[in-house]
């Protein structure tokens, strides 16, 4: 055993033992967690930790679905946070349930519990030959102790299961068809709905053709309506859909409230909008932005650069779904939210409920990367189920409203200036970043700030205050998350400017701000090497004094041959998620064709996400986030006209596809004994810049403002 | 409504339904095979494949009547089929799936490949995955299953 380096925020509110353990008499054992899975596999990471501080094989352990009212309240599954919140967690309250159930087995069997040995779930005696098992001494017991911060963990030297490769819970029923999505539910007589969407944000219904709504009902299609806000529900999910659709057709809007046409990257730097600085390590101030100085005397060289992200739709492959039931006793709901109790909250704010009286149950949707249509739906199943009460309601979104309904990432602009002394040192630092927020997740407050912010309460006939969202001040949130380097610069001025009257529907998208700030900051880091005449690689380390940093970057560094001279533009890049999660340096190799197409040939990832729990699940979370980070990058961004959204399906938002898929190798640094970091969302940042810089190194067009399309190259070849 | 009568993982089944109805609400629906995924309803994702006379086929926007006398299988029935079950264990020896929602389709159109070129390069594999999308970046990992799950079917 070792003194435990792990300490996790959810035990101080959730410090009783068996808020997450259990054992069963069958010698099982419940974990129960806050932490939901959206496909980055956190169940089985969990599930290892418990099965290694308990001594039992990964079979015998159960992870219980995230139902609220049961399990620890973790807030939201969201910022990386899983490991070190529930992992840490759940390490702790294994090793003390472990230690616990030691003691009792030696006053049991009359031994010293120094021992004891387990294997398997028995508990023998080295000294004589008695023994116990887990489930003879707490089957279906409580433990009625807290867990013990201070436990004792097992020595990482030790472990048997943590840090192996191993197929994911799930994965076997998800291949042969028998994993169950939340889509997939089915109740005695359930109801399928369906929603009749406005043409956009902010066209609301004049009227309805009472011919159609006569013609539909006599069908046998349930008709809901509150204010703008539209359902149609009945047995039949093609007759509800076929519903739906007519009901459109006989549907006048007021479509006043145009969506504004004018260019949003104009709109970033042009609008009124709430400034701080950021200081102490990426904390906004709440006090007045420093005006910018000029470049420093002696300053050898001063470079300005902007660059620009566009909007970015968080796209799952499934439309969010949510089942709901509305009864006497109280409001039943199924959700792939990734914040059940935030969910809740807001529900019952919504409906002016005891929150006691709603219970929502996770169950899994397709990869939501943040706060996608997940809660919006779940509340439209809870709006259907409340005019319709006692039958189970299951309301999918279609594609549409996916991909023109759930919030965006916002449209950022980063603006950076800085100077170089003549032996290439960096002696000041400009950053400014512009977006709309990220935070709109149902947070229930003031002015109902929960249902605020739930898509369908704006329809209703008496809609909740609007929630005017306020920059967030909390460290590396938002707009500022990674806009503070970890660079050692000195003179840094940073700010974050919160924009307002932005055209769309904006919330949290995996890094948030990050994707952005990281491509700008390692861009721009190319820009200055080039500038001082240093090579990327050693411009970065003679910037960055951080040993783990360095030594991701250094991996990869050593992984690429940069001085080829094959046609193939090469890019590096690095960043630290948040400054204190995972770290990420990312290698690319690139060929742009004839076609001005960027291909990808290879990628080379490095990452240190403090312990490996789950090996494979770490490295698929570098993998997969590099080919998101890449999608982004080189193929994304939502389009609209005055009249709604018109990237509305795969053709017209399109992604990355199997054709673009390079070669990529990862390297994982060990760390046992180590705090986890969280590996969900360190590749993103590091990813975009690396493939900018790339197409720099190939063809010489520094491209500042995504996608990478054909068209952007062929402009920026043209004004070049 | 209509009776249909469609061949579904080998046994006859006749459906009483609107004919428009697309066959993938069939078979989630009223046969209770929920593998199959409706992910666009346009024919531009391919969660939705199935095999039909043992070719991937997106299932999502054409109606059930256009499967009458055909041979329908779904990922459900894969385990019984020689390069199904071999495809199967490669996902999951890659670890091939995040969410795992478009991985049912991604598995039928891996099967309906390896059946017509039982050793494909790379190119070949990147062609039969033209008509899906993954949005976990599973990418990578689902090229090197098909690869591995054909040379498994190679050494067989």
């Amino acid at each position: 055993m070792s003194k435990s380096v792990f300490s996790s925020p959810s035990l101080s509110k959730h410090p009783g033992l068996d808020e997450w353990v259990s054992v069963g008499a069958d010698g099982r054992v419940s974990i129960r967690s806050g932490k939901v899975d959206i496909g980055q596999r956190i169940s089985t990471a969990l599930a290892m930790i418990a099965a290694e501080e308990l001594d039992i094989p990964l079979d015998r352990i159960d992870m219980v679905r995230t139902v609220t009212g049961e399990a620890p309240d973790e807030g939201i599954t969201s910022g990386s946070n899983s490991m070190m919140e529930s992992g840490s967690a759940v390490r702790l309250a294994t090793a003390t349930a472990r230690r616990h159930m030691l003691a009792l087995a030696a006053e049991l069997l009359g031994v010293g519990a120094d021992t004891l040995d387990v294997d398997d779930g028995l508990i023998q005696s080295r000294e004589t030959n008695r023994s116990a098992t887990y489930a003879e001494i707490q089957g279906d017991k409580a433990f009625e102790i807290d867990v013990d911060p201070d436990v004792d963990v097992k020595d990482p030297e030790t472990h048997k299961i943590v840090g192996e490769k191993i197929a994911p819970l799930g994965l076997s029923e998800i291949v042969t068809g028998s994993y169950r999505f939340l889509h997939d539910m089915k109740m005695p007589g359930m109801l399928h709905a369906r929603i009749v969407r406005p043409p956009h944000y902010n066209a609301r219904l004049k009227t309805m053709n009472d011919e159609t709504t006569d013609r539909l009902r006599q069908s046998g299609i349930e008709i809901v309506r509150d204010g703008s806000f539209i359902a149609v529900a009945g047995a039949d999910e093609f007759a509800v859909i076929r519903a739906a659709e007519r009901l459109f057709a006989a549907c006048d809007w007021d479509m006043s409230g145009a969506l504004s046409e004018d260019d949003v990257f104009e709109r970033l730097t042009a609008n009124p909008r709430e400034s701080r600085p950021v200081e102490n390590d990426g904390v906004p101030q709440d006090k007045p932005v420093p005006p910018l100085a000029d470049p420093p005397e002696g300053a050898a060289a001063t470079l300005e650069a902007r660059y620009d992200k566009p909007y970015h739709a968080h796209a799952s492959m499934g439309p969010s779904a949510g089942c709901a039931i509305w009864q006497d006793d109280g409001l039943q709901i199924w959700s792939h939210s990734q914040g059940v109790y935030f969910l809740r909250d807001a529900v019952a704010e919504a409906f002016d409920i005891d929150p006691e009286t709603v219970r929502i149950e996770h169950v899994p949707g397709a990869g939501c990367y943040g706060h996608n249509g997940a809660d919006d739906v779940a509340f439209d199943a809870a709006l259907v189920a409340r005019a319709l009460p006692g039958k189970p309601i299951m309301l999918k979104w279609t594609r549409e409203e996916e991909h023109a309904w759930a919030p965006y990432a916002t449209a950022t602009s980063m603006k950076l200036r800085a100077s170089l002394d003549p032996d290439g040192k960096v002696i000041d630092w400009n950053h400014e970043s512009y977006g709309d927020t990220f935070n709109m997740r149902p947070r229930s407050g003031p002015n109902m700030a929960g249902a605020a912010r739930l898509l369908s309460g704006r329809f209703r006939e008496n809609p909740p205050p609007e929630f005017i969202p306020q920059p967030a001040m909390v460290r590396h949130m938002g707009i500022h998350r990674n806009l503070d380097p970890l660079y050692v610069f000195p003179n840094k001025r940073l700010v974050k400017n919160l924009v307002r009257d932005l055209p769309l529907r904006t919330s949290a998208l995996r890094t948030l701000g990050a994707f952005g700030n990281v491509f700008a900051i390692e861009s721009f880091m190319d820009e200055l090497a080039e500038a001082a005449g240093i090579d990327p690689v050693t411009f970065r380390l003679n910037h960055l004094e951080d040993t783990r940093g360095r030594e991701v970057l250094e991996a990869v560094a050593a992984r690429m041959d940069f001085g080829a001279d094959d046609g193939i533009g090469r890019g590096i890049a690095f960043a630290q998620y948040k400054n204190l999660k995972a770290y990420a340096a990312v290698g690319v190799e690139l060929e742009v064709n004839d076609a001005a197409e960027v291909k990808l040939r290879r990628a080379v990832l490095a990452g240190d996400a403090g312990e490996i729990v789950d090996r494979d699940g770490v490295a698929a979370q570098y993998d997969g986030g590099f080919l998101q980070a890449a999608s982004w990058t080189i193929n994304e961004q939502v389009t609209w006209d005055r009249d709604g959204i018109t990237s509305r399906d795969w053709e017209t938002y399109p992604i990355l596809g199997f054709d673009n898929v390079p070669e990529i190798e990862t390297i994982l640094i060990e760390r046992p004994g180590v705090p986890f970091l969280g590996a969900g969302e360190a590749v993103s940042g590091p990813a975009g810049a690396a493939i900018a810089n790339a197409i720099y190194n190939a063809t010489g067009l520094r491209l500042r403002r995504m996608p990478f399309t054909p068209d952007a190259i062929r402009e920026a070849a043209m004004d070049a | 409504m209509d009776l249909t009568t469609l061949t579904i993982n080998g046994e006859v089944r006749d459906i009483d339904c609107d004919p428009a109805t697309p066959l993938i609400y069939v078979l989630r629906n009223d046969l209770d095979l929920t593998g199959a995924k409706l992910g666009c309803g346009l024919e531009q994702c391919g969660a939705c494949a199935v095999l039909v006379d043992g070719k991937a086929t997106l299932c999502c926007n054409r109606p059930v009547g256009e499967f009458a006398g055909k041979e329908v299988v779904t990922v459900e029935a894969l385990e019984n089929d020689t390069v199904g079950a071999a495809v199967q264990k490669a996902f999951i020896a890659e670890g091939a799936a995040q969410c795992g929602y478009c991985t049912a389709g991604l598995v039928i159109a891996a099967t309906s490949l390896l059946k017509a070129n039982a050793a494909p390069d790379r190119d070949a594999i990147i062609a039969g995955l033209e008509e899906h999308l993954c949005r976990c970046g599973s990418h990578a990992r689902v090229i090197a299953a098909i690869g591995r799950a054909a040379k498994e079917i190679g050494n067989v």
